[in-house]
């Protein structure tokens, strides 16, 4: 039964170098990767929390990021604006608050925010249940959006077995529309879920930080935990990892393929959602958010691997504490914090296209 | 326009009619006020145009994907405002360059007026083509969706150097007193047309030069590649080579539709380089005119341009504030809609791409089809399975 | 080696003069078939004869453009492949036919998605007969050897317990020992009640299998008739054995 139909010896010497260079290409890779992370957590502690923390929801972003793009095979440049437009959902259903003439608000007459006690912060976090709350529900409006989006949009293009470019151009302007749409519906002003001090915690022998990125970080785990039990631990998740093997091969097995992409929308969107609200808890809310994220979880998804789950995550962490020391410790000015995605981004495609864990 | 459909020439009748209705009604009848609104209108639309032909070379020829457009444009721009400038001579004020005197080294002809405009448009069509060489041969080669996010990448980066690195063009705050080519030989008030007149010979030459370029073997090649690039590989062209050339042709004249922009604004910052107004909007013009003819980007960028300037006019009409206040971001939302629309209905465009396109690609394909006829022919003579004993 | 079983029953699968192709070109030009229940068939012709555009068109791969195919007596021809399964027939596609990132058990599993029961028996069943699968159900698919693969797609496509299994070319790419091996494990599951339509280069291997057999070539039917007849025949011995 051991009879290879290739035997070793026919593969040819190109070939061999060419694996060990992949070899090398990844050692290299992920040993650099590994000291520096080590070296910053060392010396840079609180940015390298910090990092962490950005970090985790750049990792939520780009899980998403990486499930369409193997359910789907293409990348959805709308993911920053469609976590910001489900931030500010968020924003809504807690707050009631739309922008009326001229920069003043208007509030509908009921929100999460009139249930009782639904302000009152829940330990030494700034917010109550109500966000939490809220935070489900943006989740559910983001995926009924987005398959909604799929279906009017993606779905004739897929039909029509439209190219990469077609499918970037046209979820670019997707990404156009949403951003246009919120600042039509909330204006252009900074945005935040609960005014006020926000309370801190001293980690012991480490840096002071607000409880509330405790929470962030925390919530990051369950979702990655809860994604991961959902793809190898269900028969939706393997239809969904089926399906980014082999799509051809999953319609002929009887898997009903359009069921799995709306599946795919639906932990995406939720996804997005969730990453959307923590990003918005931790700095504040506004329009230009989705561009500001699109790099960073686009450098995530790549350096992990596109397409690879945990590449996803790991990849997000290691942008996220990249971001973060890279501009304390060089001679970079804080501005360039975002491009630094972008350097490691290009570096990935360069050098390993397949990122960490690809394929 | 013989290739346009009666649905086109509609749809340019009303913009037009919309371009001169509105200032119209606006100003009261005043016919000053209405050639006051078209003539930099028209102008715009011509540098607009410009671009939106660099964009159609890359990808309506070519089928390169840059989502970076607004990176050329820009470092075209700033270019052109560098090698114009008389040096800077506040304290408040840094930028690298200003070599506008020192170009006009003719002593005739007051070459002060023109000569470093010549140098500029061409600087910056050369620095916008260096950085497209210096992209291609790294990135050309990835699958579309990576080039894509190289591309915004880039455009970002750059964006991100010009608003940190102040000492180079100045931070945020920009350069102003841009020079323009002829502006000391003329009154304000001519020099418009004068400038008009500029901006609508140069997008004639970049046509002539490209529509030439396209009908040439190079040319032929070139949309073939965008075709099938098998094809083109196995009638034993170097692919790469011609992609580079499309990609860089098509963002030198990006560059220099920038230095006509920078002379036109005669003030630019990194803030007037979004990605919005600087790729998306040309990405639009392009799609909505129909991508692979260069009338089409005309059209298409007219078409754009007239929705955009209708809806700035309509702010200045007594409507509820409501409106008012939100008419520039469902402006926006219409052009990201009208991409996604336009592309679902069927990428053809207002003006759809001639036909001549692929005959050379056909009789490519037709002696590569009998080749492997002839060798599918040999193949059957002999006997079909492998004998397994 | 069975002897065939008796024609007197209505056909499993029948396919009544189809046409069917790529883009503007015809591959198919009115072929007809047919597979009674449990039978084994064998479909051998030159290459570009149109075999596997043939498997693709009745498994509602690729559009039929006339004709039909009617499967129990009821007509499939543009039924799509998710609901084929769900009445009993499988195809294994020549090539990428497994799942290589998921495992041999997710593999069985997603063959088995259209199962409303039963999945872990059957998948006993199917590891009981392909005991090489069942050494190491967690290895992934991406890491097994091309014969072992292709055991793994026939296994993958009987977890529905067809009544029709579909098979391109399954001994394709094959050291020799391996395809001895992939038949037997045809003929075995053939034994089980499932009729089986193959298409095959291995054009005597598959003869001396099969119940029937049919020659294509260009697109049309060349011959047909009984698999030992056909290995006999001149036409056939000449053209596609080589002697």
């Amino acid at each position: 039964m051991s009879t290879e139909t290739v035997s070793p010896r026919v593969e040819a010497a190109p070939a061999r170098l060419w694996r060990l260079g992949d070899a090398a290409g990844s050692v290299v890779l992920f040993g650099a990767i590994g000291l520096f992370v080590i070296w910053s957590a060392l010396t840079h502690p609180s940015q390298f929390v910090a990092g962490l923390v950005v970090g985790s929801v750049l990792a939520l972003g780009a899980l998403g990021l990486t499930l369409i793009y193997g359910v789907l095979k293409f990348a959805h440049f709308a993911h920053g604006d469609s976590m910001m437009l489900a931030a500010y959902l968020a924003f809504f259903v807690l707050s009631g608050n739309l922008v009326g003439t001229r920069g003043t608000d208007v509030r509908v007459p009921w929100s999460f925010a009139d249930l009782p006690g639904a302000t009152e912060p829940i330990w030494r976090f700034s917010f109550g249940y109500g966000l939490l709350l809220s935070m489900v529900v943006a989740a559910a409006l983001a995926a009924v959006i987005l398959i909604l989006v799929d279906r009017w949009v993606y779905r004739p293009l897929r039909q029509r077995r439209a190219g990469l470019a077609i499918f970037a151009i046209v979820s670019l302007g997707v990404a156009i529309a949403m951003r246009s749409l919120v600042l039509m519906i909330w204006g252009p002003t900074p945005r935040f879920y609960v005014s006020g001090i926000r309370p801190t915690l001293q980690l012991p022998g480490g840096p002071r930080i607000p409880t509330d990125q405790l929470f962030i970080v925390a919530a990051a785990i369950v979702l990655a935990v809860a994604v991961y039990l959902l793809l190898y631990r269900t028969t939706t998740g393997r239809a969904m990892r089926a399906m980014a093997d082999n799509p051809d091969l999953a319609r002929v097995s009887g898997i009903d393929t359009e069921a799995v992409v709306r599946t795919t929308w639906l932990v995406s969107g939720g996804l997005i959602a969730v990453a959307g609200v923590l990003l918005a808890l931790q700095s504040q809310l506004k329009p230009e958010l989705g561009f500001i994220l699109l790099l960073p979880v686009f450098a995530a998804a790549i350096l992990g691997g596109i397409g690879s789950p945990h590449g996803a995550l790991v990849g997000g962490l290691v942008v996220g504490v990249l971001q973060e020391v890279a501009v304390t410790v060089g001679p970079l000015s804080p501005g360039y914090k975002f491009s630094i995605a972008f350097v490691v981004l290009i570096l990935v495609i360069l050098v390993r296209p397949r990122g960490l864990f690809g394929a | 326009m013989k290739e346009a459909s009666k649905t086109t020439k509609l749809i340019v009748a009303a913009v037009t009619v919309a371009m001169i209705l509105l200032p119209l009604i606006h100003s009261g009848g005043s016919v000053t006020a209405v050639i006051g609104f078209l003539v930099p209108f028209v102008t715009t639309v011509a540098i607009l145009a410009i671009i939106a032909i660099g964009l159609n070379v890359q990808w309506g020829y070519t089928g390169i994907f840059n989502f970076g457009v607004v990176g050329f444009f820009m470092v075209g721009a700033f270019v052109a405002a560098i090698v114009t400038k008389s040096p800077a001579d506040s304290e408040f004020v840094q930028y690298v360059g200003g070599f506008g005197d020192r170009l006009a080294f003719l002593p005739f002809l007051d070459s002060r007026e023109w000569l470093p405009f010549v140098f500029g448009v061409l600087a910056a069509a050369l620095a916008s083509a260096l950085l497209a060489l210096l992209l291609a041969l790294s990135a050309l080669r990835l699958r579309e969706d990576y080039l894509a996010i190289t591309t915004i990448g880039v455009a970002e980066v750059l964006r991100r150097v010009t608003i940190e690195e102040t000492w180079l063009v100045n931070g945020t705050r920009g350069l102003t007193g841009i020079p323009r080519p002829f502006a000391g030989w003329f009154e304000p008030n001519v020099y418009r047309f004068v400038f008009l007149g500029l901006a609508l010979a140069m997008l004639f030459l970049v046509y002539l030069m490209v529509e030439r370029g396209i009908s040439s073997p190079w040319g032929r090649v070139l949309r073939a590649l965008r075709e099938d690039e098998d094809v083109v590989a196995a009638s034993g062209k170097n692919v790469f080579a011609f992609k580079v050339q499309g990609f860089v042709l098509g963002a030198a004249i990006m560059g220099a539709g920038g230095a006509f922009f920078a002379f036109q604004q005669g003030a630019i910052s990194p803030e007037t380089f979004t990605h919005f107004f600087g790729t998306f909007i040309i990405w639009a013009m392009l799609v909505l005119g129909g991508s692979g003819n260069n009338i089409g980007a005309i059209v298409g960028t007219f078409v754009v341009w007239g929705f955009w300037s209708i809806t700035l006019q309509i702010q200045g009409f007594k409507l509820p504030v409501y409106i008012v206040d939100r008419i520039s971001f469902f402006r926006d939302f219409v052009i990201g809609a009208l991409i996604v629309i336009v592309l679902l209905a069927g990428p053809k465009g207002l003006v759809p791409e001639r036909a001549r396109v692929s005959r050379w690609l056909d009789s490519r394909v037709r002696e590569l089809r009998r080749q492997e006829a002839a060798t599918q022919a040999t193949a059957t003579v002999e006997p079909a399975s492998s004998p397994v004993e | 080696m069975t002897a065939a079983p008796a024609v007197a029953t209505q056909p499993l699968l029948e396919a009544v003069d189809i046409t069917a192709g790529y883009g503007g070109v015809d591959i198919l030009r009115g072929v007809s078939i047919r597979v009674q229940p449990g039978e084994m068939v064998a479909i051998i012709g030159p290459n570009g004869a149109g075999k596997s555009t043939l498997m693709k068109a009745l498994f509602g791969l690729l559009p039929v453009r006339t004709g039909r195919v009617l499967l129990a007596g009821e007509e499939i021809t543009r039924e799509s492949p998710d609901r084929l399964v769900r009445r009993g027939m499988c195809y294994v596609p020549q090539t990428d036919n497994v799942f290589p990132s998921l495992t041999i058990r997710e593999n069985l599993e997603i063959g088995g998605f259209a199962r409303d029961g039963g999945r872990g028996e059957r998948m006993e069943q199917v590891f009981s007969l392909f005991p090489v699968l069942a050494e190491r159900p967690n290895e992934r698919a991406g890491r097994l050897s091309g014969g072992q693969r292709q055991l793994l797609a026939i296994a993958r496509a009987l977890m529905l317990d067809p009544q029709l299994l579909l098979l391109d070319e399954p001994s394709a790419s094959l050291s020799p020992k391996m395809v001895d091996m992939v038949f037997e494990k045809v003929v075995e599951i053939n034994a089980t009640g499932t009729a089986i339509l193959m298409v095959e280069q291995n054009a005597r291997q598959a003869l001396s299998l099969s119940h029937r057999g049919y020659v294509l070539a260009g697109g049309e039917n060349r011959l047909e008739g009984d698999a030992r007849q056909l290995l006999e025949s001149d036409e056939v011995r000449r053209l596609y054995l080589g002697e």
